[in-house]
């Protein structure tokens, strides 16, 4: 059967997943510090929100990606469909409200008695903010590992934008998938294999990075 | 604080650098010409058709052909959309109504192969004696045994309602006998082996896949169950951004004898899998 690029599957993997976190974690991170923190009207609804889009099914942020990108869609003049930055729009859309909403959370946890010294001392919203998220970074670290994990192990939504085009927009799970359903069995194990060592990876940086940090 | 202003300083280069990356590798900078995308069907794909020829195309006209791979329905609503430049189908009734709609610039045939009934070797329905494919139908639903139905707007799909149509029976009134999977030919197939029952296969797929199953061919040769694929160009008077030149160019490709010739001389474990017929 046709050859698999498995370089290339790999790094375009890595990388569309990568950046999905980061642009994710760039603005979910405060996001969710700022929710967790702030009590407005309407801010129980949008924590209520971001908890909800958990549960949003991949194929269906790949299809409202997809009808956005497409050509005849509002952002056709892009031209992103079936390429990898299209697909890092999908994945970042797809993780956004778990960073966010997992940040949120871990800045609830902090004890109340530590914002409200902070408070005391003087500190303004911003560096109230900031010491907060210091205290919660075990649990914002682990929103971002958690956005990682799910932009690299998704198929639904990378295979409807990206188009598992070999040579150009085939990641490692639109591969899996598509060596499954050829009767491959043994590549499909294989790339879960690669899957799962870059994972490993992955998550080990991170926490020796935590560590030091 | 100057630390947390560093580490934000660093994340948005980061991003900035990956992003201009991403823009780089996804061809913003180049024009959107060198790009031909062909949206077609599964069968054509997972065969490894497509791997066996497509390198002669490049060679000839330098242009890479991007393939999306979906169901014929799916394939023929990304061209629709624009999303496509060139189709290659086979679901003649989504094709008519496809050009009908002056979304396609002309379509031509290319190749064909046929359409089977596989299913456990001791064919408890008596599939294989049937003289036709409707009457075979009409045994596998007498008989109430388990048929596994694609369900999805695929060509297969669409040949296995004409099919049960021509049978004078409707496949909305079926029993728990009659299990509708919304699946591709390769997982359906998988899914009637573990059942044990039939199904309606394109001979492609199933002969790519001979290897892994132990279910066999029933019930084959039949005019209903000839299996056309057609080319498409997508036209450029609905969708602007479509890469005509190179759309008809391939069209041109592949109906070309030497292209026809490379698709005849393709086979999986030993069976050839497409018969070309495009009309010079």
């Amino acid at each position: 059967m046709g050859e698999l690029d498995v370089a290339q599957v790999v790094a375009l993997s890595l990388y569309v997943s990568i950046t999905a976190t980061v642009l994710t974690s760039l603005v979910g991170l405060p996001l969710g510090a700022f929710l967790a923190l702030k009590r407005f009207r309407g801010s129980w609804l949008m924590r209520t929100g971001v908890y909800t889009l958990f549960a949003l099914p991949s194929v269906v942020v790949g299809l409202v990606v997809y009808t956005m990108l497409s050509h005849s869609g509002p952002l056709g003049f892009l031209d992103w469909l079936w390429t990898p930055i299209g697909m890092v729009l999908a994945e970042s859309v797809l993780i956004f409200p778990l960073v966010t909403g997992l940040t949120m959370s871990a800045v609830s946890d902090v004890d109340e008695s530590v914002s409200l010294t902070i408070r005391t001392l003087g500190a303004s919203n911003r560096q109230l903010m900031m010491r907060v998220m210091h205290e919660a970074r075990y649990g914002i670290f682990g929103a971002v590992m958690v956005g990682f994990g799910r932009a690299i192990s998704e198929v639904g939504a990378v295979w409807m934008v990206g188009g598992n085009i070999k040579g150009s927009t085939q990641v490692i799970t639109t591969a899996i998938m598509q060596q499954t359903q050829m009767g491959d069995f043994g590549t499909s194990f294989a790339l879960a294999g690669i899957l799962l060592i870059i994972a490993f990876v992955v998550f080990f940086l991170i926490r020796e990075i935590q560590e030091r940090g | 604080m100057n630390k947390t202003k560093w580490l934000v300083l660093v994340v948005v280069v980061v991003a900035v650098v990956l992003v201009a990356a991403g823009l780089a590798i996804s061809g913003a900078f180049s024009p959107a010409e060198s790009r031909l995308i062909l949206a077609t069907t599964t069968s054509t794909q997972n065969s490894g058709l497509l791997d066996f020829i497509l390198p002669d195309f490049k060679s000839k006209y330098g242009v890479k052909v991007d393939v999306v791979a979906v169901g014929s329905g799916l394939a023929l609503e990304n061209a629709k959309r624009g999303d496509a430049d060139v189709v290659l189908s086979h679901a003649p009734s989504l094709e008519a109504s496809f050009m009908d709609q002056g979304y396609g610039i002309f379509k031509w045939k290319v190749m064909y192969n046929q359409f089977a009934i596989v299913g456990p070797s001791s064919d408890p329905a008596g599939v294989g004696s049937a003289w036709n494919v409707t009457v075979a139908f009409k045994k596998i639903a007498d008989n109430s045994s388990t048929f596994l139905s694609r369900s999805d707007n695929s060509g297969t799909y669409t040949k296995e309602m004409q099919i049960w149509g021509l049978a004078g029976l409707n496949a909305g009134q079926f029993g728990s006998w009659y299990k509708e999977v919304g699946k591709g030919m390769e997982d359906t197939l998988m899914m009637t082996e573990e059942l044990g029952g039939y199904t309606l296969t394109d001979e492609g797929t199933y002969f790519t896949l001979i290897n892994t199953l132990s279910i066999v061919e029933l019930f084959r040769n039949d005019a209903v169950l000839f299996n056309q694929y057609s080319v498409i160009p997508v036209n450029p008077a609905k969708n602007l951004n479509v890469n005509v030149k190179y759309a008809v160019l391939f069209a041109e490709w592949i109906v070309s004898p030497e292209t026809q010739e490379l698709i005849a001389s393709y086979a999986a474990n030993g069976h050839q899998l497409f018969f070309p017929n495009a009309e010079p």
